[in-house]
């Protein structure tokens, strides 16, 4: 058992700032959608969902291609800065907050696009300026999708396998989480490893799925 | 008549929808201090409402209020919204769902980033409250408000900002008939003691009978010559 506790801290790690990145680009992006009209609006949501339906292992390959040592991104990065991604936790965070994207930013976006127009019109003419409007209407309307969103991106990215293997590796205490933990154990055929493993594992999807599903009812299970 | 207009107003703007066309082109000045838009429901009565508070961009002209340009096209002034100090009483009130009514009225008090508290109300917004026989709700949320009351919350969360102008959306459509008619009367009444020059919008002709010093009438965009249309064919 004591072996799980490792790779369940380095999952929570990843997880965690997965989720935080995507509060700031989901909300970002989903308010972007839902408010602002401009041209290629619906190939925009397409390709921002891409990493929803495109297996991991493929979206993994196009990050190891953009932020490998030579590639565009990477590249620049160890050379500017000293800076590599590959086979790191960051890299971990990295494809975790890609692959769970697509969740905050659609429950985002449904969220703003229900808070009614005009409520944010009313607040306006009382004199309150545009931004202020957005977090003292806008956001507390829309908070409780958003959070349901956060949430299935938090399990999302707990659960992340194919993409974290290809750019983060497999290196015990670095960069193995859970799920990546869960099949090392089973090739090595350590049974009693890989069933604390995954009852820890699935211990936290049912309770992050609760948590959800009490936020926004209906909203989680209609959407996705 | 030497003191600016009242109501100095000239837009024109061209909506395109769905392939369909209409163009707004309203033109009005007047001394009134209370003023009736009247027409039927399409005739662009909102859009022209929305223009004077600056939530609709017109393509061309001017919208001066007593004086003030709040926007001009030649002269290139466009005021932001929330600079323009105007009250405005949405067709179904717009208040806050997730904000108490102390906190509705309270809104336009504070400009920061954060809602009033749900406890320290501000004195102009408790005198208020209990000028609209709101102090008992204070704590009640919309939802639990009758269709009057919302009405008063609305109109008392505009006039806490002390506008330079009310504008009223159809402020009894959203209610029964019966409550209708009480209602008028009673705002009818409020009106007379406010000195806030207002612009109220109707479908209904006998708000024009009770509320207005000057009736225009609207239709498909435009405002009809005085005498026109009457109010009796709509």
């Amino acid at each position: 058992m004591g072996t799980a506790w490792v790779p369940l801290a380095l999952t929570l790690k990843v997880a965690g700032w997965a989720t935080l990145l995507n509060l700031v680009l989901g909300v970002a992006v989903g308010f972007l959608l839902a408010r602002k009209q401009f041209p290629g609006r619906d190939v925009l949501d397409a390709l921002l969902t891409l990493p929803m339906v495109m297996p991991p292992t493929v979206l993994g390959y196009y990050l190891l291609v953009l932020i490998g040592r030579r590639g565009p991104l990477g590249g620049w990065l160890d050379a500017t800065f000293g800076i590599q991604l590959i086979f790191t936790w960051q890299g971990a965070v990295i494809a975790a907050t890609i692959v769970a994207f697509p969740l905050v930013f659609k429950a985002s976006r449904a969220a703003f696009e229900s808070v009614d127009p005009q409520l944010e019109q009313a607040a306006c003419v009382l004199g309150v300026p545009e931004w202020a409007v957005f977090l003292r209407v806008t956001l507390p309307l829309a908070w409780r999708g958003v959070m349901a969103g956060l949430l299935l991106a938090f399990a999302r990215a707990t659960g992340e396998f194919g993409a974290t293997l290809m750019v983060a590796g497999s290196i015990p205490g670095r960069t193995q989480t859970l799920s990546i933990a869960v099949y090392e154990a089973v090739q090595a055929g350590q049974d009693h490893v890989a069933n604390s493993l995954v009852l820890i594992t699935s211990v936290t999807c049912i309770a992050v799925l609760l948590i959800a599903g009490r936020l926004a009812p209906g909203r989680v299970a209609g959407q996705f | 008549m030497h003191s600016p207009l009242t109501w100095d107003i000239d837009i024109r703007r061209r909506f395109e929808h769905a392939g369909r066309r209409f163009d707004l082109q309203v033109r009005f000045a007047s001394h009134a201090r209370r003023l009736i838009l009247f027409g039927p429901s399409g005739a662009g009565k909102s859009q022209t409402l929305k223009v004077i508070a600056g939530l609709t961009t017109p393509d061309t002209g001017h919208v001066r209020l007593a004086g003030r340009t709040l926007w001009d096209h030649r002269a290139g002034i466009h005021m932001p919204t929330p600079e323009r100090r105007l009250g405005y009483v949405f067709q179904d009130y717009a208040l806050f769902p997730h904000l108490t009514v102390a906190q509705n009225v309270g809104f336009g008090v504070t400009r920061g980033a954060r809602n009033p508290g749900r406890h320290a109300t501000p004195p102009q917004v408790l005198r208020w409250l209990s000028a609209f026989d709101l102090a008992p709700l204070a704590h009640h949320y919309p939802e639990q408000l009758s269709g009057g009351q919302r009405q008063r919350t609305a109109l008392a969360r505009a006039l806490v900002t002390e506008p330079h102008a009310l504008l009223l959306d159809e402020p009894f459509a959203a209610l029964d008939t019966v409550l209708r008619a009480r209602l008028r009367h009673e705002l009818a009444e409020w009106l007379d003691r406010l000195a806030v020059p207002m612009i109220l919008i109707t479908h209904d002709p006998a708000d024009v009978d009770h509320l207005g010093d000057e009736v225009l009438t609207l239709s498909e965009g435009r405002v009809l010559p005085a005498g026109g249309a009457t109010v009796a064919t709509v």
